[in-house]
């Protein structure tokens, strides 16, 4: 009798167990089924990019698709991802299958370096430390500027309500932060205490802090939050363009480079054989056309030639400092000291 | 006597205000701002390339999820309820997890299970078989977070029930195949139909563990809730409206069916009590 049911039980407990393993194995099948499709021939390219660059890369994929088949004949698919830039480059280390990376940061495309997925010296790999385009922050305000804000001095005034994503998230932010910083380091000849106040000031103006650029965008334009959005340049145009009448942009005259690079994800095409076209997709990016195209979506060109053709766009003449400047001493060094936890900016915000 | 008229109107009045802000008015909303810039508009966002890709992945997902966890779900209500086995009480929570943790934690748990940082990896790797960020993950993570729906349906029921019926199927020498046919599933087949109802809508509108195994691959790996998102933050609204109206048009959809169902149900129950 007691064996009986101890074989029952047994014969219950591998039906329980074969459940189970059917739940996880089916939709396992399913991959095997999807994957070598993919792997046919490297006609498809993924490009792990940030928020900002959706219009800029719709338009470039476009112009791409159109060269490389000019070029050698073939179809190609490119597949895009927008995402935020530290959680992009997050995903691409956990498996997330980039041919091309094209980020906010030099920082975010290390940590992919550091993982083991492209080579050290990645930045040497294209020319302009491998950033086709550049782009500065600047403020958008509402039409007519009814609180008068020129320079990063007037954000921290009182009742000024600023918009801008939280740096610890969002790359663009870290750029908003660290060009704050700059002025107020010039403002104050580098007495750091007064900047720290500064920077303490402004962001307790600050009404809602998104995880990304593009939500930070949107609280103010589309809901309508707070006086001043701290955005990229590119940005900020964009926004005009959808509501011309409702912003205007008011460059300041102290603001930081930002260089937002590319590159080649080495373990990724060398495992697809996709490296030769990978490459030819950044190359094109410092064609003429390629450099056009960034100067239409708001992103300076880094060929000072296209760079010319947009100067009724862009204000050339705004005093640009950029990350490596010894202020700041590079991503690395900014992001221990501002940006870590229990960084300058944990202790300013939460104060 | 009088005040005592009071009170359901008040109730009334609350509930209806509720459901009204919390409720209707959202749904006007969609559907006002899915067809703000024209009917021509609409149907470019909903015959978007993206958007079929997008809408034939949550397809997939919520079949595959709605197969897996009734076959799961039928296996286990029965294991549960009809026999005694040690470890019961504990496979009657473990089927509740997914109720309780955040769906987030879900799809970062399976980034850590079959992510490149996993030491599952390089086997997964070596068989080429991409999980994360590629459409099994998308399906891994709708199967998880509906997967009490069916079991959890069926348990109470299967338990109200007793088991004298099938005991005396038994002792009559019908087979498990038998019992189940002709005993078990005809009373169940209302709450199963129901469950899984319940289970599809529940993975049609999955966004969160989705989100983190997807990868945001467009057209590959975007499912509609998340192809809502992307939109949405591309400045396309009126695009995003006219696909987040499919999803309302498909919750629409969903509770009619169960509702159909329901009253079918009662029918039958009254049928039999006759």
């Amino acid at each position: 009798m007691k064996t009986t049911t101890m074989l029952r039980d047994w014969a219950q407990w591998a039906s329980v167990l074969l459940a189970v393993l059917l739940a996880v194995l089916l939709p396992v099948s399913f991959a095997g089924f999807s994957v070598p499709a993919a792997l046919a021939a490297p006609t498809e390219l993924t490009n792990v990019s940030y928020d900002p660059t959706r219009e800029l890369y719709e338009q470039y994929n476009a112009a791409f698709r159109k060269f490389w088949k000019n070029k050698t004949g073939a179809d190609i698919t490119i597949v895009q991802s927008h995402g935020g830039s530290g959680k992009q480059a997050r995903a691409v280390i956990e498996g997330n299958q980039a041919d091309v990376v094209t980020l906010a940061l030099a920082y975010d495309i290390s940590a992919i370096a550091k993982a083991g997925l492209i080579k050290k010296s990645w930045q040497k790999d294209f020319p302009s430390n491998s950033s086709p385009y550049t782009s500065t922050i600047v403020f958008l305000v509402r039409k007519g500027n009814p609180k008068n804000l020129k320079t990063w001095g007037d954000l921290a005034k009182d009742g000024v309500g600023v918009i801008t994503p939280n740096p610890k998230t969002s790359g663009g932010a870290r750029w908003n932060y660290l060009a704050a910083w700059a002025w107020a380091h010039r403002e104050y000849k580098g007495d750091e205490k007064a900047v720290l106040d500064f920077i303490g000031k402004l962001f307790r103006n600050v009404l809602v802090l998104d995880t990304g650029a593009r939500g930070s965008t949107n609280t103010f334009v589309r809901n309508g939050q707070g006086d001043v959005l701290l955005a990229w340049e590119n940005e900020a145009y964009l926004a005009i363009a959808e509501h011309k009448n409702d912003f205007e942009i008011v460059t300041p005259d102290l603001s930081i480079l930002a260089e937002p690079p590319v590159a080649v994800v080495d373990a990724v095409v060398d495992k697809r054989g996709s490296r030769e076209i990978a490459k030819a997709y950044l190359d094109y990016l410092y064609s003429d056309e390629g450099q056009r195209l960034a100067g239409k979506n708001h992103y300076r060109p880094s060929n000072p030639k296209i760079a010319a053709e947009f100067a009724a766009v862009f204000d050339l003449k705004v005093k640009l400092i950029t990350i490596d400047d010894p202020l700041f001493g590079g991503w690395e060094k900014a992001q221990t000291r501002h940006f870590t936890d229990g960084g300058i900016f944990d202790k300013i915000y939460t104060r | 006597m009088r005040k005592e008229v009071w009170i359901p109107c008040l109730l009334i009045a609350v509930s209806v205000l509720f459901v009204g802000v919390m409720l209707v008015l959202p749904l006007v909303v969609v559907l006002t701002e899915a067809f703000s810039s024209g009917l021509n508009a609409f149907l470019r966002a909903v015959t978007d390339p993206y958007t079929i890709k997008a809408m034939r992945l949550t397809l997939t997902a919520t079949v595959a999820a709605v197969l897996i966890n009734t076959l799961f779900g039928l296996t286990a209500a029965w294991a549960v309820t009809r026999f005694s086995f040690r470890g019961k009480g504990i496979l009657s929570t473990l089927i509740d997890i997914p109720f309780a943790v955040s769906p987030v934690i879900a799809g970062l748990v399976f980034i850590l299970i079959f992510g490149r940082i996993s030491p599952l990896h390089p086997f997964l790797d070596a068989l080429d078989i991409k999980i994360v960020f590629a459409e099994p993950g998308i399906i891994l993570a709708t199967v998880f977070v509906t997967f009490p729906f069916v079991a959890r349906e069926l348990i109470p029921m299967l338990e109200a029930r007793g088991t004298d019926e099938e005991q005396a199927a038994a002792l009559m020498g019908a087979g498990f195949v038998t019992i189940f046919r002709r005993v078990t599933f005809p009373h169940i087949r209302w709450a199963l139909l129901y469950s899984v109802i319940l289970c599809a809508a529940r993975a049609i509108g999955e966004f969160g563990a989705v989100s983190v195994v997807s990868g945001h691959l467009r057209g590959k790996t975007n499912t509609l809730p998340l192809h809502v998102e992307i939109l949405y933050s591309e400045y396309q609204f009126t695009a995003a409206f006219a696909v987040s109206a499919i999803l309302a048009a498909a919750a629409v959809l969903i509770l009619t069916a169960r509702n159909i169902v329901e009253h079918l149900a009662h029918k039958e129950d009254d049928f039999n009590v006759r």
